[in-house]
């Protein structure tokens, strides 16, 4: 049994802002009631939550932990270690690890492996394609039965419109999401950054904003034509917004989701340090813009980190050899209270919307604290100052662009299956 | 009751009564095939021509043993060996054939309507055995007889037809032809196999449903038409064949959810352990090998009809009419 | 062209008694009934065979098998441009081989049905002997075919037709000569 006490509780499913005292049995949530009034909990193991907010245990559903096949740079166990000290109770990893999880057999390795050594909840999310080389269709169907809650061909489009369509159709009567990595992969060819001033300055090959919004018209309009549950990753530009945004009115299910570096970088602050390099790139000003309204409008249903982790050895490169990506666990809350919360752009409410009921919807979970609900908290502070020093990240790898930034805000406890994973000393 | 068509084309613009009729007329011939000596006169000194445009064995030798029986001799095309690849085009090879004074033209084609081509141009009967994704009208007969033997009737049968149905020409006649007995129909596949238009091809007010669970599909199901799983797809990234067998394969613990008495056809031939099991296929509900019978039989019939004619008869050596 | 009546050839009971003769010759002829069936010819020689069977079961108090048979698979005539009647089923549910087999028919003519019946009784096995029995034999052989046993002989021109109706099929029960003349 665990009681988090004197916590000011917000529960984006039931609009709640209010103090409660949780007690947790086991792995579920046995009890809520306003502060002092819990029948139980007199010799129970509890947490002090004074002046801390207390919210259902955050999602991350993009996120590459790298087992099997590249443990040097993160394993399930290093991961979720990090993501625990993110304040996130539940990771959805990406199916491009090596071999590709694209039959049930990998994804039960990830699956069991989760179990044994995760500090948090793992969703696997399954291939689209074998091998996610877009010719042949995946193990959908057994890999949904062995766990998926989503299919991807991530780091890649879905080859064609006329694969995405099958996928689609297929993936709507087994009740899965699809998952697209948008990208004209003809108008990003060779590109490391986006196209702009700040490339043109820095003699880096950058891909437009087309590049993105181009595929996400293609595939929206799939899923138009399919019916589909299509949810656009890491959403980058104000073209792409849009057309998610006109998609969401003409009654589609399609969703997006927008990572921290996205809403809080752009172009200009791109330097010849691949700490700065992603896919997709960091965007122009408008963009960021676009975003933050999307943010607030109920465009964006989730942030999601797009958490990738690369070995030192790998990212220490000239800009245009490094692989695409940087870590993400541990500072998106930190940021997401930055740059949405205190700026004023966002309520505080709406934020935790964005990190619990969106992207559950998204799934097509739900993540409320309630009775019977499982025992997932974050417990955070709105206002507590630290410094993010990547050494002592629980990742494997050190690719983060916020090394030494000052936050105001961030996790402080973080609870999985009634167990806490993470306490800040 | 008589029939006023030259060819055999397709089942969608035959009424309830015609195909009645050439059902009626196949019943003469399951007897025959019952005999020690299955020969007949009947069209003897006839030609019938079996122009396989597509690669198929049993359509091939059941209309040539249909053909055969009745006395006719044939004249056999084959895809590989033909002429076709040295570029003659479809028209040249039919006004050849036809050239040498056959009686019939059989054929299977790889394009859907190249039956109807070839028949505005020739003055014999032509028998559509297969055209492209477009209908195989003598195999919707032979369904159609095999549930009427086994069933007693043809009327308002819950169908279910399992597979990719949106290549198989097999599955479109038999929509269209127990379509017009009032049968209500379960589509249920892969959803890129069963697209939502196929609830409109049968006949008007037809009920068709489309689904992509099989238990869905199998209950209340009087027939269960299995199509063949073809791994050789040539034209789309291919369905995991495991996930097929997962999630869509006939076996018997799925059997359970179906009536105890509903009928099983295959339209062949069959993969076992794909599609279906083995245990199955070869159990007492399957009528896999009684279709291949009455196969026979209805092309004796449909030969029959097309190459002699049939009325109500008036001939006064033959029958007197009230 | 019309069709009209010229003369009632039988009367009901003149057809009964006819059958019933023709059961006692068929049953005399063959030493008893051992192994004897009948095969009726669709359509009309059907309903007479059952009833000389009937009769049969009268005399020697034992069933006779009957069979029917359609034979238009067997016709020779089936080319030609005048419509051709619809397939019937043929049903003879004993084995042929080694029978005393008789094809009951209700007009004999030209001789080409009970050709086309014996080709089509010879594909189901090898009977020890065929006989015929018509009701009325009108005359005008095109082939080598006679009946043993006959009910009536008539005379008749080749315009001529002798229809013989039965109740089970024609609802009235004689048998008339009708003609056709030109309109």
């Amino acid at each position: 049994m665990l009681l988090i006490k004197n916590g000011r509780v917000l529960d984006a499913a039931s609009q709640t802002d209010a103090p409660r005292d949780i007690l947790l049995d086991g792995e579920h949530i046995a009890e809520i009631a306003p502060q002092g009034k819990l029948t139980h909990g007199d010799s129970v193991q509890s947490i002090d939550a004074s002046g801390l907010i207390v919210a259902p245990g955050f999602i991350d559903m993009h996120v590459h932990l790298r087992e099997p096949g590249q443990e040097n740079s993160e394993t399930i166990e290093t991961g979720t270690h990090a993501a625990a000290r993110g304040g996130f109770t539940v990771v959805c990893c990406m199916p491009n690890t090596k071999p590709v999880n694209d039959n049930a057999s990998i994804t039960r390795f990830i699956v069991d492996r989760a179990k044994a050594f995760g500090h948090v909840h793992v969703w696997p999310i399954g291939a689209a394609s074998v091998g996610s080389k877009g010719e042949a269709i995946a193990d959908i169907g057994a890999m949904r039965e062995a766990g998926i809650v989503a299919v991807s061909d991530d780091g890649k489009p879905i080859a064609s419109a006329k694969l995405a369509r099958q996928i689609m159709d297929y993936c709507r009567t087994l009740e899965l999401p699809v998952i697209e990595h948008s990208e004209d992969v003809s108008l990003a060819a060779g590109a490391v950054m986006r196209e702009g001033i700040a490339s043109t300055r820095l003699g880096l090959p950058g891909m437009p904003a087309a590049a993105e919004s181009v595929c996400v018209a293609r595939d929206v309009q799939v899923a138009e034509l399919t019916g589909a549950r299509l949810h656009i990753a890491h959403l980058s530009a104000k073209a792409s917004l849009a057309q998610v945004r006109f998609a969401k009115q003409q009654g589609l299910r399609v969703t997006c989701e927008v990572t921290p570096h996205h809403f809080t970088l752009i172009d200009e602050d791109v330097t010849y340090d691949s700490r700065f390099k992603m896919n997709p790139p960091l965007a122009a000003r408008e963009d960021r813009e676009a975003l933050l309204e999307g943010l607030a409008d109920g465009t964006v249903d989730a942030i999601a980190t797009d958490h990738a982790p690369h070995e030192p050895a790998l990212k220490d490169v000239e800009f245009d050899k490094a692989p695409f990506g940087i870590l993400g666990f541990e500072t998106a809350l930190g940021l997401a209270l930055e740059q949405l919360v205190h700026s004023g752009r966002i309520s505080l409410m709406r934020m935790v919307e964005l990190f619990t009921t969106g992207p559950a919807a998204v799934l097509g979970k739900e993540r409320k604290l309630a009775i019977g609900e499982p025992a997932d908290l974050t417990v955070f502070s709105l206002d507590r100052p630290w410094t993010y020093d990547v050494k002592e990240s629980a990742s494997k790898s050190r690719n983060s662009p916020f090394d030494g930034h000052t936050f105001k805000g961030g996790p402080v406890a973080t609870i999985a299956s009634g167990k806490i994973v993470y306490k800040h000393a | 009751m008589s029939h006023s068509f030259r060819d055999l084309l397709a089942i969608e613009p035959l009424s309830a009564d015609e195909i009645t009729f050439i059902l009626d007329q196949s019943k003469p011939f399951q007897e025959i095939q019952r005999n020690p000596l299955k020969k007949l006169a009947t069209l003897r000194g006839k030609t019938v021509v079996l122009a396989f445009f597509e690669n198929s064995t049993r359509t091939r030798l059941s209309f040539g043993t249909a053909a055969s029986r009745l006395g006719a001799d044939t004249m056999n095309l084959q895809a590989e060996a033909s002429s076709l690849k040295k570029g003659e085009t479809l028209l040249d090879t039919a006004n050849n054939l036809n050239a040498m004074k056959p009686d019939c033209f059989v054929m299977r084609h790889s394009s859907s309507g190249a039956a109807d081509f070839v028949a505005r141009h020739l003055e014999i009967p032509v028998i559509n055995a297969g055209d492209g994704t477009h209908e195989h009208p003598s195999q919707g007969l032979l369904d159609a007889l095999t549930i009427r033997d086994r069933k007693g009737t043809l009327n308002n049968l819950n169908v279910t037809i399992l597979g990719d149905i949106a290549h198989s020409r097999v599955a479109r006649s038999n929509i269209h032809l127990l379509g017009k007995f009032g049968c209500r129909f379960t589509l249920c596949g892969p959803a890129m196999w069963v697209p939502r238009e196929l609830e409109h091809i049968g006949p008007t007010g037809t009920p068709i449903r489309c689904v992509y669970r099989v238990e869905e599909a199998l209950e209340d199901a009087d027939v269960i038409i299995v199509l063949r799983v073809q791994t050789e797809r040539l034209y789309e990234p291919s369905l995991s064949e495991n996930d097929y067998i997962l999630l869509y394969q006939l076996n018997a613990e799925r059997m359970k959810l179906a009536k105890p008495d509903a009928l099983i056809l295959h339209p062949g031939p069959i993969n076992r352990g794909t599609e279906i099991t083995p245990d199955v296929a070869d159990g007492p509900r399957s009528a896999v090998l009684e279709q291949v019978t009455n196969g026979v039989s209805v092309r004796m019939a449909i030969l029959y009809l097309l190459m002699i004619g049939a009325s109500e008869g008036t001939h006064p050596a033959f029958e007197a009419k009230a | 062209m019309r069709i009209i009546e010229k003369s009632q050839l039988m009367s009901a009971a003149e057809i009964d008694r006819t059958l019933q003769r023709l059961a006692h010759q068929i049953v005399e002829k063959s030493g008893g009934t051992k192994n004897l069936a009948l095969i009726g010819i669709r359509r009309r020689g059907v309903p007479l065979a059952e009833r000389i069977a009937r009769a049969m079961r009268g005399i020697d108090g034992v069933e006779v098998p009957v069979g029917t048979l359609d034979i238009t698979l067997y016709r020779d005539d089936l080319s030609k441009v005048a419509p051709q009647a619809v397939l019937q089923s043929s049903h003879i549910p004993f084995a042929v081989d080694a029978m005393d087999l008789v094809l009951v028919d209700d007009v004999l003519y030209t001789g080409r049905t009970i050709r086309a019946a014996m080709n089509g009784l010879f594909d189901l096995g090898r009977p020890s002997r065929v006989s015929l029995c018509v009701l009325i034999d009108r005359g005008h052989r095109e082939m080598p075919i006679e009946a043993q046993y006959v009910g009536r002989n008539v005379q008749t021109s080749d315009t001529e037709i002798i229809e013989v109706r039965l109740q089970e099929i024609d609802n009235e029960e004689r048998v008339v000569l009708v003609d056709r003349v030109n309109s």
